[in-house]
């Protein structure tokens, strides 16, 4: 679904990514593992063009994303919830996933996805009035990717959703993106709770110093040496 | 002087006071969406007013173009001239210091003043149009003004409406919390500037068509409403909408109760003096936040 040859991104002359290959297949939960400062938010971040391309290819179902307008990713199927939510603090939760479903195509299908996230996320249903900015962490993750789902993306981008989260919600947050698996979305997860992240996905790829370093099942790096005494701590 | 509370003239004075009021609030609106989207002050924002008196003054005296569709045309040319301003001048500097966007919006306001002078001469003209007034009980109201203040509530409430119900107002609102993750959602940034500031416009140009029935038209009007529309922004607190409303009826009520209690011209000197102590009090405006 999702194919990235040879990416290379950066910020200004700071480059973040290096000759990056990867690929996510549809009904697939691949997971971008690794330390602070890898460059795993950028690799989210250039796949939506809100950072540019310096080289390389990426492309959505067969068709290239180079020339696309960062405001015109989604359109495409491709839904990003970005790094510490950034829910919109002063719109209400209701407010929040409409613009979620801003696009033309979303607008259409508002109140039958607007119910289908609720009935997900009953939670959001009884603070769907309440102010974003004032709900708990975890409360806001919901909603964040409750937002990420009311334009009826076919892949998810999900950021570090663990990120800042007291360890018992850390816990519901998994269980949400298992709950959006078996809904089946395609997802790709960025994580640095490493352990706990390849237990939801299929597959994963290390990614360290802008450079995919390992790749290969969840199982496979949960067993391998390196990965369990760098990032697991075993 | 009689006690005030049973003297007719105290409560017209009160009235007129209300309805100045809405003409203030009404003006307020545009400045403070621009402000509160974009973080840009229109310094020239009166004389964009002035742009639109012109237009509606020209079509309906010159041409022929009967008062409504002149006023509908004036309304379109500032919301032009609100985009124009923006893409040309405000957008390539959006990302400087937050001064340059003052200094250049202030060489604007020169720019169309002078500008107006050498096009349309400094004479005064007026529309010459007038709906009388309308008596109640002991007192005068001026149908004009009357009209003012409830098309000034009505724009208060349609712009309401639009900001808190359609997907591009919730935008227009959302884009001012998290401007960088707009085009995750799907929004060109640049694009909602653009209506922001077509918006903002047209409101300056909704303004246009009550002062051009209330007041005579000359290059430097906007030397008359310019600041005084400013600090009712400001205290209300620069880009908060029901701050400046609430901000225009207080400014409007010291000016008509000056003008009962002396000349007018105290009324305004009292204004401005509320307004120096409230900066001291609450630089942050009545309703606005610290930061």
């Amino acid at each position: 679904m999702l194919e990235l040859k040879n990416v290379s991104a950066g910020y200004g002359t700071f480059q973040a990514l290096f000759d990056v290959s990867l690929e996510v297949r549809a009904g697939e939960a691949v997971a971008v593992i690794g330390p602070n400062g890898a460059g795993k938010t950028s690799l989210l971040r250039v796949i939506s063009k809100v950072i540019d391309l310096n080289g390389g290819e990426i492309s959505m179902e067969g068709a290239s994303l180079n020339e696309v307008a960062a405001h015109r990713i989604i359109e495409l199927g491709i839904a990003h919830v970005p790094e510490h939510r950034r829910l919109f603090p002063r719109l209400t939760v209701e407010e929040n996933l409409k613009m979620g479903g801003f696009i033309a195509d979303a607008r259409a299908h508002f109140d039958e996805r607007l119910d289908y996230v609720y009935e997900l996320f009953p939670r959001m249903k009884e603070r769907r009035h309440q102010l974003a900015g004032t709900m708990s962490g975890g409360e806001q993750q919901m909603c964040a990717i409750g937002r990420g789902l009311m334009s009826g993306p076919k892949l998810l981008l999900l950021d570090e959703p663990s990120a800042g989260l007291a360890p018992v919600i850390v816990q519901q947050v998994f269980d949400l993106v298992r709950r959006i698996r078996q809904e089946g979305y395609t997802v790709l997860i960025v994580e640095q709770n490493i352990q706990q992240v390849l237990k939801v996905v299929d597959r994963a790829y290390l990614l360290e110093v802008g450079q995919i370093k390992m790749s290969g099942s969840s199982q496979e790096l949960l067993e391998n040496d390196e990965v369990r005494r760098a990032y697991i701590g075993l | 002087m009689d006690f005030p509370l049973t003297d007719p003239f105290f409560w017209e004075t009160v009235i007129q006071g209300l309805l100045f009021g809405g003409v203030l609030a009404l003006l307020s609106l545009g400045l403070n969406i621009v402000f509160g989207v974009i973080d840009v002050v229109w310094i020239c924002y009166a004389e964009l007013i002035m742009l639109g008196m012109y237009t509606i003054y020209y079509l309906y005296s010159d041409f022929g173009v009967p008062l409504p569709l002149a006023m509908v045309a004036g309304v379109l040319m500032v919301a032009l001239l609100g985009a124009a301003l923006h893409h040309f001048i405000i957008r390539p500097i959006l990302h400087t210091e937050p001064i340059n966007q003052l200094l250049v919006t202030g060489g604007v306001l020169f720019f169309l003043q002078g500008f107006a002078t050498l096009a349309f001469s400094v004479e005064f003209r007026n529309l010459g149009v007038s709906f009388g007034s309308i008596e109640a009980g002991d007192m005068y109201i001026p149908t004009t003004r009357l009209l003012a203040f409830v098309v000034s509530l009505v724009a208060v409430v349609v712009l309401w409406l639009f900001l808190k119900k359609t997907y591009l107002g919730t935008a227009i609102r959302a884009i001012s919390q998290d401007r960088d993750i707009m085009p995750l959602m799907g929004v060109s940034p640049g694009k909602i500037y653009l209506v922001t500031s077509a918006l903002g416009g047209g409101l300056a140009g909704l303004g246009a068509c009550l002062l051009v029935l209330l007041y005579d038209i000359h290059p430097a009007i906007g030397l008359t409403f310019g600041p005084i529309t400013f600090m009712v922004c400001v205290m209300g607190g620069l880009g908060n909408m029901i701050g400046g409303f609430i901000a225009a009826f207080i400014f409007a009520e010291f000016i008509a109760l000056g003008g009962f209690y002396a000349e007018i011209e105290w009324g305004y000197v009292m204004a401005f003096a509320f307004f120096i102590v409230m900066m001291f009090i609450r630089p942050q405006g009545i309703l606005g936040s610290k930061s």
